[in-house]
């Protein structure tokens, strides 16, 4: 074989295993740290995996945000208004979290059917709701209007 | 008046891009020499009347015209003077409007500063970037109209800008942002015009180089003032999010910094000359598609594509008008400029291939990660996130694997090198960087950290064979100062870039392992003690700013009995719409960060959800960053830039026969 070609062979062949190597590092770091966006009502009905990091948002309900006396540990409820799911969480709330407002929230899912979450995100701006969740809503009202008409 | 003379100046702007985009090269195509020299006035007249339309603009900014759409909606009688201007680019017509700037003024600059290229290469390159400013200029002009009137229906006041942009770092992060972006633009010009004469050689890689480094020099710094911006105004102390927005700007930097380590070779070499034009066409692909990841909404939500479709789709079209063309063009042409250059195993070359490679899967598995929700969400799979988690698992090991080969590189020596000689440079160094990298995380106290030894090996690695190599450059010279004139200013520019990325590897590490930060509650009144520091919550206070009221809490610093400083973050509503920010206050220094951000008001008594950071090393990574885009600017100072006259003859009749061959 002519000497330039078979440099490049072999240049291509460790780009090949080289670049094999870093989709297996990919896969292997996807696999953990990707996850799933669920409307509480799926979680209601136990589609949602325990113990694996997703993501459940709604609105938070009005009346729901119990804060500890000591602590920044902080309790509320996301609603799709077809059910709700109680969030466990430890930190600051970002500025625009609110009562009423939409928020989304991930972490890992409890025996008790409790988000522990590890993060909690609300809408960016007084006109802006967080994708999934507008989604979620429509989703959920779509069906009651539905369930309405039968 | 204004806001219709600015609209008229960009309709002007389009025209004289068509004609930019056509004349020169059909004057090229026919070599008319008349049709060719066109180029450089047209480029000029583009950039008077996209400099024309923007300042009309940002007069309506300043004016407080709330007839004008865009200012009613991003713009408020009390917002300050400079933020009005700043405001200017905070949305997105304005900002799309400074994109058509930017280009109009990296192709005005082309043609000023490249008046020695052969004038066939120069019409080519201008033509090119006419296009591009062609698709830009359009997209402002019939999707996102920045001179839209609200007539009738003006409104009294506007509806301020959003709070977050309120900040001197966002004043000049997207311009200098664009200029690295937009500035690929040129490359890829280069490569365009390239492939179009069938002429690739190491002179069109010498005109394409400077502006390259300009360009990524540019973007360093853009996405370094990002970084630093988001670290203090978001409120809670982190410096990168691996947010698909910022992902957008940093694709095209790994990209860049992989083409002008390439550039580097096929000037020095003439190899790797298909590859070069490859990563140039991807580096600017990767510039657009970030626009368009930003611009068409399509990041907030695939269904945004739904809201506002006309704008997503022009920018989709167009980034696939540009990458398909260019790749065909490429797969045309490419075979015909291919190269039978040898090199040893034990070379710069393999050596900077390996510095390509990295950076370039690096580049895709930040796309990926990028995509992926796009791409589940687009195929019905449901709506996934990847998280931090992801970026770093794959881009630290790349990096770590990087830092070994980028010590060897400088002291390599081009087509042949050997093992022993390497020994002979590096193992001092090596030894050394071993002894300072596994001893200096004993300083630190408390548990040994492998990852920051690790990574001050890599460093020490990195900077002291640097070092070494400077030295012996210097001592084959008679005096220093002869020494220092000798050395060629794109080896220093070599020099402060790498040192500077060291520092910003030190900096990333340190501050990722040796941060302290704690979420508390806390009452007038309460102290904490944090790394030593101690803070004391001294009173709640309330602030009237400009066009916000403050809740600010005061806060002193103490180290051991002594004041170290006194910090008073605030928590802000904006007036105009109700808009609560956090605002941290830091105290910075060199080797640590203190940071102080307010949460929110928990129960009675004034108390507060108070956040404080510890945070050792952070500065480094900006410094660092710096010292890589000056290192950037530097090697533009090269005097062989500046010799091309002489260099480079007209390319005609090379051309013709190249053309018959192909």
């Amino acid at each position: 074989m002519h000497p330039v070609r078979k440099q490049r062979l072999i240049i291509v062949l460790c780009v090949v295993l080289f670049s094999s190597a870093a989709v297996g590092l990919m896969a292997y770091a996807l696999r953990g740290n990707i996850n799933l966006f669920f409307p509480p009502a799926e979680v209601a009905a136990g589609k949602a995996p325990l113990g694996q990091p997703i993501r459940v948002g709604g609105m938070v309900v009005e009346g729901s945000v119990q804060r500890s006396a000591d602590s920044l540990a902080v309790r509320f409820e996301v609603t799709d208004y077809q059910a709700t799911v109680p969030v466990v969480y430890e930190g600051i709330l970002p500025d625009l979290f609110d009562e009423g407002q939409g928020a989304v929230a991930s972490g890992v899912l409890d025996e008790q059917g409790v988000l522990r979450a590890t993060e909690v995100l609300a809408k960016h701006d007084e006109n802006y709701m967080p994708p999934e969740v507008a989604e979620a809503l429509e989703a959920s009202k779509a069906k009651g209007m539905k369930g309405q008409g039968e | 008046m204004i806001p219709e003379f600015g609209h008229f100046a960009l309709i002007v702007g389009l025209c004289l891009a068509v004609l930019l985009s056509v004349v020169p090269l059909w004057g090229a195509w026919r070599r008319n020499t008349a049709a060719m020299a066109l180029a450089p006035g047209l480029a000029v007249g583009l950039l008077v009347f996209t400099g024309i339309s923007f300042a009309c603009l940002t007069i309506a900014f300043l004016q407080d015209d709330f007839s004008v759409e865009v200012v009613a909606n991003n713009s408020n009688s009390l917002l300050p003077v400079y933020y009005k201007f700043s405001a200017v680019w905070g949305n997105h017509e304005g900002s799309l409007l400074l994109w058509a700037l930017t280009l109009a003024l990296w192709t005005a600059a082309v043609a000023t500063f490249s008046r020695q290229l052969p004038l066939l290469m120069l019409s080519r390159v201008l033509a090119v970037m006419g296009f591009v400013a062609v698709g830009f200029l359009s997209f402002s002009l019939f999707t996102s109209n920045p001179f839209a009137r609200l007539l009738p229906g003006t409104p009294v006041d506007g509806q301020d800008l959003n709070p977050l942009l309120q900040d001197p770092g966002l004043i000049i992060h997207p311009p200098l942002l664009y200029m690295g972006y937009v500035g690929f633009s040129v490359a890829f010009a280069f490569a365009i015009a390239a492939l179009l004469g069938g002429r690739l050689d190491a002179a069109w890689a010498r005109w394409s180089r400077p502006w390259t480094n300009v360009a990524w020099a540019f973007l360093t710094l853009g996405i370094m003032l990002g970084s630093w911006w988001a670290y203090y105004e978001l409120g809670w102390g982190g410096w990168w999010f691996w947010d698909p927005v910022e992902n957008a700007s940093f694709m095209p930097w790994l990209a860049g910094t992989a083409l002008l380590h390439s550039l580097a070779v096929t000037e020095k070499r003439g190899l790797f000359k298909s590859w070069t034009v490859l990563l140039a066409i991807f580096t600017f692909s990767l510039s657009l598609l970030g626009t368009f990841l930003v611009r068409s909404g399509v990041l907030t939500s695939v269904h945004a594509f739904a809201t506002d479709p006309e704008r997503g789709l022009f920018v989709l079209v167009f980034l696939a008008l540009v990458v398909g063309g260019s790749l065909t063009l490429y797969a045309l042409r490419a075979p015909a400029v291919n190269s039978r250059l040898r090199f040893e195993w034990l070379s710069r070359e393999t050596l900077l291939l390996v510095n390509n490679v990295v950076f370039l899967v690096a580049t895709l598995t930040v796309l990926f990660g990028t995509l992926f929700p796009l791409l589940m969400d687009a195929m019905g799979q449901g709506k996934y996130s990847v998280g931090p988690p992801y970026f770093n698992a794959v881009f630290v090991p790349l990096m770590a694997l990087l830092i070994p080969v980028m010590g060897l590189g400088p002291v390599a020596r081009w087509k042949r090198d050997s093992a022993s000689r390497w020994k002979a440079e590096l193992l001092l160094p090596a030894i050394a960087a071993l002894l300072c990298g596994l001893t200096l995380p004993l300083l630190q106290g408390g548990d040994y950290n492998a990852w920051v030894a690790l990574a001050l090996v890599l460093a020490g690695w990195l900077v002291l064979g640097m070092l070494r190599d400077a030295w012996r450059r210097l001592r084959a010279a008679p005096d220093l100062l002869r020494g220092l004139r000798r050395t060629p200013a794109s080896y220093w520019g070599m020099f402060v870039a790498h040192v500077g990325f060291a520092a910003c590897v030190v900096g990333v590490v340190c501050t990722s392992q040796y941060s302290i930060e704690r979420d508390l509650k806390m009452s007038p009144g309460d102290a904490q003690t944090l790394a030593g520091y101690r803070f004391e919550f001294l009173e709640l206070a309330n602030v009237r700013g400009p066009n916000y009221l403050a809740d600010e809490a005061r806060f002193t610093v103490t180290r051991d009995g002594e004041e170290i400083a006194r910090l008073a973050p605030q928590k802000r509503r904006y007036l105009a719409q109700g808009s609560i920010m956090t605002e941290a206050a830091i105290d910075a220094g060199l080797f640590r960060d203190l940071y102080v951000a307010m949460g929110e008001p928990v129960g009675e008594n004034g108390a507060w959800a108070i956040r404080l950071h510890y945070k050792p090393m952070v500065r480094w990574m900006w410094l660092g960053a710096i010292l890589v885009a000056v290192g950037g600017f530097v090697t533009v100072a090269d005097k062989r830039y500046r010799r091309q006259r002489v260099l480079a003859p007209d390319s005609d009749g090379a051309e013709v026969a190249h053309g018959a061959s192909a």
